[in-house]
C-alpha cells in the first residue's frame, strides 16, 4: 500500500456572520493534512472538530452539483475536487479559504448568488421549442449536431468564472461568462428555435459580449473546461452572421481590424480608433493622440508601414473572408 | 552555445505607437549576441478582435504570419502578448485538426504558402529566460537595478489560458507567475509584488467599455504605487498603452491620481546591459521615464 504522506498547512478562514457581524474575519487553523485531502476534507475537519458554526455549501463531494465552488488564495476552485497537495505546492503552505465572492457573503462561504441565476435567466438557459405533448418517437439529435454545442453543456453552476470576471466585477450588468455559454449552448442546439432572442440579449451594448476584455480568467478557473470565452468568440460570430450586428463603435472596432489589413497588412493604429468611434467620437481621444504625438508615437498616413508581399494578404482577405458586414 | 537565432514576429504596435519596444528588442538583441530576422512579411494577428467577425480569415492571416517563419526554419518570438496568443492560439488549432488544417492550406496554396507546424512560438520573454538563461543574463548586467523597486505586470494573453501556454510558451502558473519577477532580480532589482500583477488591464475594451477598461488599468497602477513601486515592467505593448498613456484616464475613473513610468520588458533588462536611454527609446513614452 502507498504510504500516506502529510504535511502541516496553515488555514485562514474567512468568516462573516451577515446578521451580526459588521465586517468580516480570519479564523487561523494550522492542520496535518494528508496528499489524499481535499479542501472539503478540511472544511469538514473545522467544522467538526474546531468550530461547528463554519458555514459552507456541500453537496454530492463529486464535482458535479457545483455548490461548494469557493476561492483559495483568490484561485475559483471546486473545494470536492481540489487537493491541498496541489493547491499547496502553487500558493506554499499558508492557504487563504474565501467565498467566491466576499462582497456576496452572507455566512460565512456561503454567498447570495442571486445575481447569477438572474444573469442565467435573461438568456432562456433552456431549449425553446414547439413539441407535441405526445409525440410518436423521441427527438434525435445526430452526433455531428451534438458536437456543435463544444463543452458549453459540461457546465455544472459552479459560479467560478462568474465571481472571477474583472468585466462583471466593474460592470454589474455585464451578463457574464457562465450566462454566456448557456446562452450558446442552447442557441447551438439544433432543437431550438430562440437563437435569434437570445443574440439580440448578448449583442446589448453594455451587458453583451462586447464587453468582455478577454482577459481568459473564465477559461483559466472553470473546473469543467467550458472555456466560456470560446463560446463568447461563438456569440460574437453568429451575431454577425444572424446579420443582426449594430453599426457601433464595438462591432466597427472588430470589423475596422479586417479593413486595415487589406490596406497595410498591418493595423493602422489611428484610423481603427477614427472608424470605430465615427468622426464626432474620435475627439474625446484628442489629447491623447496629442501626448502620443508628440513623443514619436502616431505614425502619419502617408508613413504608414505595409507588410512585404500586401498582395497576398488581399488575395487571402479577398477569398477566405466568410462573413459580410 | 550556438548563437539563438530567432524569426521576430514584431506586430503592428512596436512599429507605429510603440516604437521604442522594436527598438529596445533590437539593442538587447544584439547586446546579448541574439540573431532576430524581422518577418516583414507578417501581417497583423487580428488583436483577438478579428476573430470575433471572421475567425476562419484570421486563421488563414495568422497560419500565413507562421508560414514565413517555417520557410526560415526557425522558431518565431513575439513582442506582445496578444500576438503571441492569437498566433500560438491558431497554431494549436491547426496542429489539432487536419481538417481544418486543410481548409487553411487550401487557401494558403492559393499564395504559394503551406502551414506545416514545424515552428514554435514563443514570448521574448520565455525565449531569455528559457534559452538564453538567467544566470548567463545576470552575468552580464552591467548596472544593477539594485536601487528600484520594480512592479511586474505580466498582463493576461501571456499567461492564461494555461492549458495552451503550457504547449508554446511560458507555461507558469498564472495564479503565481515568476517569469517576470526573475526577470527583475535577474538585473538586480528588486521585484514588488501586489495582487493586479496577473490581472487585466482592459485594454480590450477600451473602445467600447471606457469605464471597465479605465477602471482596470487605474487598479493596476494603484496597486504597484501603494506597493511601493518606483516604476512598472511589462513584456505587452497593449498593456503599455493603456499604463504609460491613459493614466489620465484612469485617474479620473478612480478618483485618485495614479501614474507610474512603466518599461517594457526589453527596455528593463537593456538597462541593467548598459544600453543608453536613447538606444531604449526612453524617450517615446508618455508618463515620463525620470529615474535614468
Ligand atoms: S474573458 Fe471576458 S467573460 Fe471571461 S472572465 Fe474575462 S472579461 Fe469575463
Ligand atoms: S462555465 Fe465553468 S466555471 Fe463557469 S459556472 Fe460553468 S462550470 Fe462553473
Ligand atoms: S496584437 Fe496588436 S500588435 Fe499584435 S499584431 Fe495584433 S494588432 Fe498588431
Ligand atoms: S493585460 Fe490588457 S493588454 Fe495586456 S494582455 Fe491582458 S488585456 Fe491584453
Ligand atoms: S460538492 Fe458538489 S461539486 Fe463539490
Amino acid at each position: 500500500m502507498e504510504s500516506i504522506k502529510s504535511q502541516q498547512v496553515t488555514f485562514k478562514v474567512f468568516r462573516f456572520n451577515e446578521e451580526t457581524d459588521y465586517l468580516p474575519y480570519y479564523n487561523t487553523y494550522v492542520l496535518d493534512v494528508t496528499h489524499e485531502e481535499v479542501v472539503l476534507d478540511i472544511l469538514n475537519r473545522i467544522k467538526w472538530d474546531h468550530d461547528g458554526s463554519l458555514s459552507y455549501r456541500r453537496s454530492c463531494r463529486h464535482g458535479i452539483c457545483g455548490v461548494c465552488s469557493i476561492k483559495v488564495n483568490g484561485k475559483g476552485i471546486l473545494a470536492c475536487k481540489s487537493r491541498l497537495f496541489d493547491l499547496v505546492e502553487v500558493f506554499g503552505n499558508e492557504i487563504i479559504i474565501e467565498p467566491l465572492s466576499t462582497k456576496r457573503a452572507i455566512k460565512d462561504l456561503i454567498i447570495d448568488k442571486k445575481d447569477f441565476w438572474d444573469k442565467h435567466a435573461q438568456v432562456k438557459p433552456y431549449l425553446v421549442s414547439d413539441i407535441e405533448e405526445h409525440p410518436a418517437q423521441e427527438h434525435l439529435v445526430s452526433p455531428h449536431d451534438a458536437e456543435k454545442l463544444l463543452e458549453a453543456d459540461y457546465c455544472i453552476q459552479c459560479g467560478a468564472c462568474h465571481y472571477s470576471c474583472p468585466a462583471l466585477a466593474i460592470n454589474e450588468e455585464f451578463i457574464g461568462p457562465a450566462a454566456f455559454a448557456a446562452a450558446y449552448r442552447f442557441s447551438a442546439d439544433v432543437r431550438d428555435d430562440a437563437a435569434l432572442q437570445r443574440l439580440h440579449v448578448v449583442n446589448e451594448e453594455t451587458q453583451g459580449v462586447w464587453d468582455c476584455v478577454k482577459c481568459m480568467e473564465c477559461a483559466e478557473v472553470c473546473p469543467k473546461d467550458v472555456n466560456p470565452i470560446e463560446k463568447i468568440t461563438k456569440l460574437h460570430n453568429m451575431v454577425f452572421e444572424a446579420g443582426i450586428a449594430k453599426n457601433n463603435v464595438a462591432t466597427r472596432h472588430a470589423v475596422g481590424f479586417a479593413h486595415s489589413i487589406n490596406k497595410h497588412g498591418l493595423l493602422d493604429e489611428g484610423e481603427l480608433v477614427r472608424y470605430s468611434e465615427g468622426n464626432i467620437g474620435v475627439m474625446k481621444h484628442i489629447p491623447e493622440a496629442i501626448a502620443m504625438f508628440a513623443k514619436g508615437k502616431i505614425v502619419m498616413p502617408w508613413n504608414m508601414p505595409k507588410s512585404k508581399n500586401l498582395d497576398e494578404v488581399k488575395k487571402l482577405i479577398k477569398s477566405s473572408s466568410t462573413v459580410k458586414f | 552555445m550556438e548563437k539563438l537565432k530567432y524569426a521576430l514576429y514584431t506586430g503592428c504596435t512596436a512599429r507605429e505607437s510603440t516604437p521604442e519596444l522594436l527598438k529596445s528588442t533590437l539593442a538587447v538583441a544584439d547586446k546579448l549576441g541574439i540573431e532576430l530576422i524581422l518577418l516583414d512579411e507578417a501581417s497583423c494577428c487580428g488583436a483577438s478582435h478579428l476573430q470575433d467577425y471572421d475567425d476562419f480569415l484570421s486563421l488563414v492571416l495568422n497560419a500565413r504570419n507562421i508560414c514565413y517563419a517555417e520557410k526560415l526554419g526557425l522558431t518565431m518570438v513575439t513582442i506582445c502578448n496578444t500576438c503571441q496568443l492569437n498566433t500560438a492560439m491558431t497554431k494549436h488549432r491547426l496542429d489539432t485538426n487536419p481538417e481544418l488544417k486543410a481548409k487553411v492550406n487550401a487557401k494558403l496554396a492559393e499564395v504559394g504558402l503551406e502551414y506545416k507546424g514545424t515552428s514554435e512560438v514563443t514570448h521574448f520573454l520565455y525565449a531569455l529566460i528559457q534559452d538564453y538563461g538567467l544566470e548567463k543574463l545576470a552575468a552580464k548586467v552591467q548596472v544593477p537595478l539594485s536601487q528600484f523597486n520594480i512592479a511586474p505586470f505580466y498582463g493576461c494573453h501571456n499567461i492564461r489560458p494555461s492549458e495552451l501556454q503550457n504547449l508554446s510558451n511560458g507555461g507558469e502558473n498564472p495564479y503565481m507567475p515568476t517569469s517576470l519577477d526573475d526577470l527583475i532580480i535577474a538585473c538586480g532589482g528588486v521585484n514588488v509584488n501586489y495582487e493586479e500583477k496577473n490581472k487585466c488591464c482592459g485594454f480590450h475594451a477600451e473602445l467600447q467599455s471606457p469605464r471597465t477598461a479605465a477602471i482596470l488599468t487605474g487598479n493596476a497602477i494603484a496597486g504597484a504605487m501603494d506597493a511601493n513601486a518606483d516604476w512598472m515592467v511589462t513584456p505587452c505593448p497593449l498593456c503599455h498603452l493603456k499604463l504609460d498613456v491613459q493614466n489620465h484616464g484612469a485617474s479620473k475613473a478612480l478618483g485618485r491620481d495614479v501614474h507610474l513610468p512603466v518599461l517594457h520588458m526589453p527596455q528593463m533588462v537593456g538597462l541593467a546591459l548598459g544600453c543608453t536611454p536613447a538606444e531604449l527609446g526612453l524617450n517615446h513614452h508618455v508618463t515620463k521615464v525620470d529615474f535614468v
